[in-house]
């Protein structure tokens, strides 16, 4: 009945643009406008909703009519009581057609909101700069509490070697040794191979053919089989430490096992270390001898130089010196590698993300101090002349 | 009122250890559909089976129209966003915030903006009875009482139609998982949507669960609404509702009732 009426006062006002949309429709009425509001109001169309209603600039009394929802939900409604509240700040208004379920659920809501906001946790640049180096000191501080520790526990294991797990070391050996033998004797032929294959073509310009030998076998037991091999370890077994220990300290492992006494740097820690320790060396011998293989390929092909006469040459110059100090960097490189590793997994905090954090740090804290820790073993032998 | 999710034949195995045997149940829309059994019974993997986290050993299980077994893709991920899921455990991403939790969906899916959001979010805070601050919080700085309802907050962010509950009130205060059974029945009748949950709670079966089901043996041994679960003489059902305790309990309530 008044539709005719409506209509015909909306052609006279000229109201058309904003008036057929899809969730809100528009009626001015002489003394008020009827907000229609139709349609889903959902989730879904909130935005549309939204920017509807915000084109609305009343100027007198309004009426919401809710007789044409189809369905509604809590975003719906909230829209609803926001639009309403503004509306409320100025004018009177009214709600018509409203369901009980609307009702009930405006109540619901309006019961359930709520003025506080929600505490921010994401910071300024400043504020995470200033964290990151405070963070930075403490984990320093923790890493030579953690090294005391450790420390306490090595010397304990020699007062008592019976205590500690025989057994989760051979496990270990066999995790972080045995079964990186494929890997490393592939790197380290390879390495060994590029080396004498690149210097062969320098040294043949000399017509010192024969001097690959001494160059190829100092360098890979002295220097480059110990650091990929340890290099390769990094990747392998350091990050497995810290991703290991880690997920055992979000899952609560670790606290469980403390509180029953079981110690984790004698359960969890010595054990790997101990593990490195006697497999790293071990680990090095055999990429002297993968590496030494590879330049002997390479010479052979490149240089002409048999086997035979490879084998002659390298027992004449190579000094056992060179092995022996290759094979001695392996316990140092383990325990940096093990420490870092464990030490990283001890670190991780209570959400996932921190494991990945961590075991990027592990690999790459440790593959730096093995480096570090080779550049210094070279000052020091070559102050002491060796 | 017809039938969403209906179980047929359903058999689960690991090897050789068989968890269902020739399961088959049905819930219909609308209600709030009980799965009751001893520890190990299977319960986990059944929910975890109607939200396609597992398939099935054998059978069918039909959710909303679409066989699970041979739904495509793009069905699969719109069918996802319909319903709502509170894991045992919680399941709350642990990097993000209780807030950021609750709001993950909303943020991927719809275009709301970020004041609307927030206001969703609070709402929803509020209402499985937690205070605004803890909107705040990482899941680590929660107990074990507050991940639950932090959880059920963001299996609700959605308002689903589907709502599948693992546990809601285990390891909430009795007051709290009275507000929880309150909650649910109000929101089954604005909204209209299905619950189903897994729950050893008697009090809610008594006062929200419509029908349920007992699970023992492998299958479903008995069906339906409480007095039709009594009627059964399985020893699972003499032993967990027909104790001197739950007995007692349910004759004071009935005396309540009367007067
Ligand atoms: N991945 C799995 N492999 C083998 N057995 C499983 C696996 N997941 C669960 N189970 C077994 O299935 C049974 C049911 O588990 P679940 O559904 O979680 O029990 P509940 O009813 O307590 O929720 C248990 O006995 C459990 O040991
Ligand atoms: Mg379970």
């Amino acid at each position: 009945m008044s539709r005719v009426v409506i209509i015909s006062l909306c052609d006279v006002i000229g109201y058309n643009g904003a008036m057929n949309q899809t969730y809100v429709h528009l009626e001015e009425l002489a003394d008020s406008i009827v907000v229609h509001a139709k349609g889903d109001w959902t989730l879904y169309s909130e935005p549309q909703i939204n920017s509807e209603l915000a084109s609305f600039h009343p100027s007198k009394k309004i009426v919401w009519d809710l007789s044409k929802i189809n369905s509604f939900d809590s975003a719906g409604v909230l829209l609803f009581m926001r639009f309403d509240e503004q509306f409320r700040a100025k004018f009177e208004v009214d709600v018509i057609g409203y369901t009980s379920e609307q009702q009930r659920m405006y109540e619901l809501l309006k019961k359930h909101s709520v003025k506080e906001a929600i505490p921010e946790r994401s910071e300024g640049m400043l504020s995470a700069l200033g964290k990151r180096a405070v963070e930075g000191y403490r984990e320093f501080l923790e890493f030579l509490d953690f090294t005391g520790y450790l420390l306490v526990a090595f010397l304990r294991y020699f007062v008592h070697p019976k205590n500690l797990r025989h057994k989760e070391i051979t496990y270990h050996i066999e995790r972080s040794g045995l079964s990186a033998l494929p890997i490393i004797a592939l790197t380290s032929f390879l390495v060994g191979m590029v080396i004498s294959y690149q210097s062969a073509v320098e040294l043949a310009k000399f017509g010192a053919d024969v001097f690959i030998v001494d160059l190829a076998g100092i360098s890979i037991t002295r220097e480059l089989a110990p650091l990929i091999t340890a290099i390769v370890v990094a990747g392998r077994s350091g990050s497995a430490y810290t991703a290991q220990i880690g997920a055992m300290k979000i899952t609560e492992e670790i606290s469980a096992m403390r509180t029953m006494g079981f110690d984790p740097f004698y359960f969890l820690i010595l054990p790997r270390m101990l593990a490195l320790m006697i497999s790293l060396p071990l680990l090095i011998f055999f990429a002297d001898i993968i590496g030494i293989m590879g330049s002997m390929f390479a010479a052979s092909l490149e240089l002409n130089i048999s086997y035979s006469q490879f084998i002659d040459r390298l027992q004449e110059v190579l000094a056992a010196k060179h092995f022996w100090i290759g094979i001695i960097k392996g316990p140092f490189f383990a325990v940096l590698i093990a420490m870092i590793g464990c030490f990283r997994g001890l670190q991780v905090t209570d959400d996932t993300e921190s494991i990945g954090a961590q075991t990027t740090a592990s690999v790459v804290n440790a593959i730096f101090f093995v480096i570090a820790c080779d550049a210094l073993f070279s000052v020091i032998l070559t102050e002491w002349g060796i | 009122m017809g039938v969403i999710i209906e179980a047929k034949n359903i058999v689960t195995s690991f090897g050789d250890t068989v968890i269902h045997d020739d399961l088959n149940l049905s819930i219909n829309q609308g209600e709030i559909y009980g799965i009751l059994g001893e520890s190990g019974s299977g319960k986990t993997l059944l929910l975890k089976e109607m939200i396609m986290l597992l398939k099935p050993t054998a059978g069918e299980m039909w959710v909303l129209g679409h066989e699970l077994s041979k739904i495509p893709y793009n069905e699969a991920q719109s069918l996802r966003r319909q319903w709502g899921i509170l894991f045992q455990f919680g399941a709350l991403f642990t990097s993000l915030t209780v807030a950021e939790n609750i709001e993950l969906q909303l943020k991927e899916y719809t275009g709301i903006d970020k004041k609307m959001r927030d206001e969703i979010v609070k709402t929803k805070i509020s209402m499985v009875g937690l205070s605004a601050h803890v909107g705040g919080l990482y899941p680590s700085e929660l107990s074990g009482g507050m991940i639950k309802r932090a959880a059920l907050a963001r299996a609700l962010a959605m308002d689903p139609k589907l709502l599948f509950l693992d546990e809601p009130t285990s390891g909430l205060d009795p007051i709290g998982a009275r507000n929880f059974d309150a909650l649910i029945m109000e929101l089954r009748e604005l909204l209209g949507i299905t619950v189903v949950m897994i729950t050893h709670d008697l009090e809610s079966i008594h006062s929200v669960i419509d029908r349920f089901s007992v699970l023992a043996d492998k299958h479903v041994v008995a069906e339906g609404t409480l007095e039709n679960v009594l009627q059964s003489n399985h020893p699972f059902v003499e032993r967990f509702f027909k104790n001197e305790y739950t007995l007692a309990n349910y004759n004071k309530r009935a005396r309540h009732h009367h007067v």
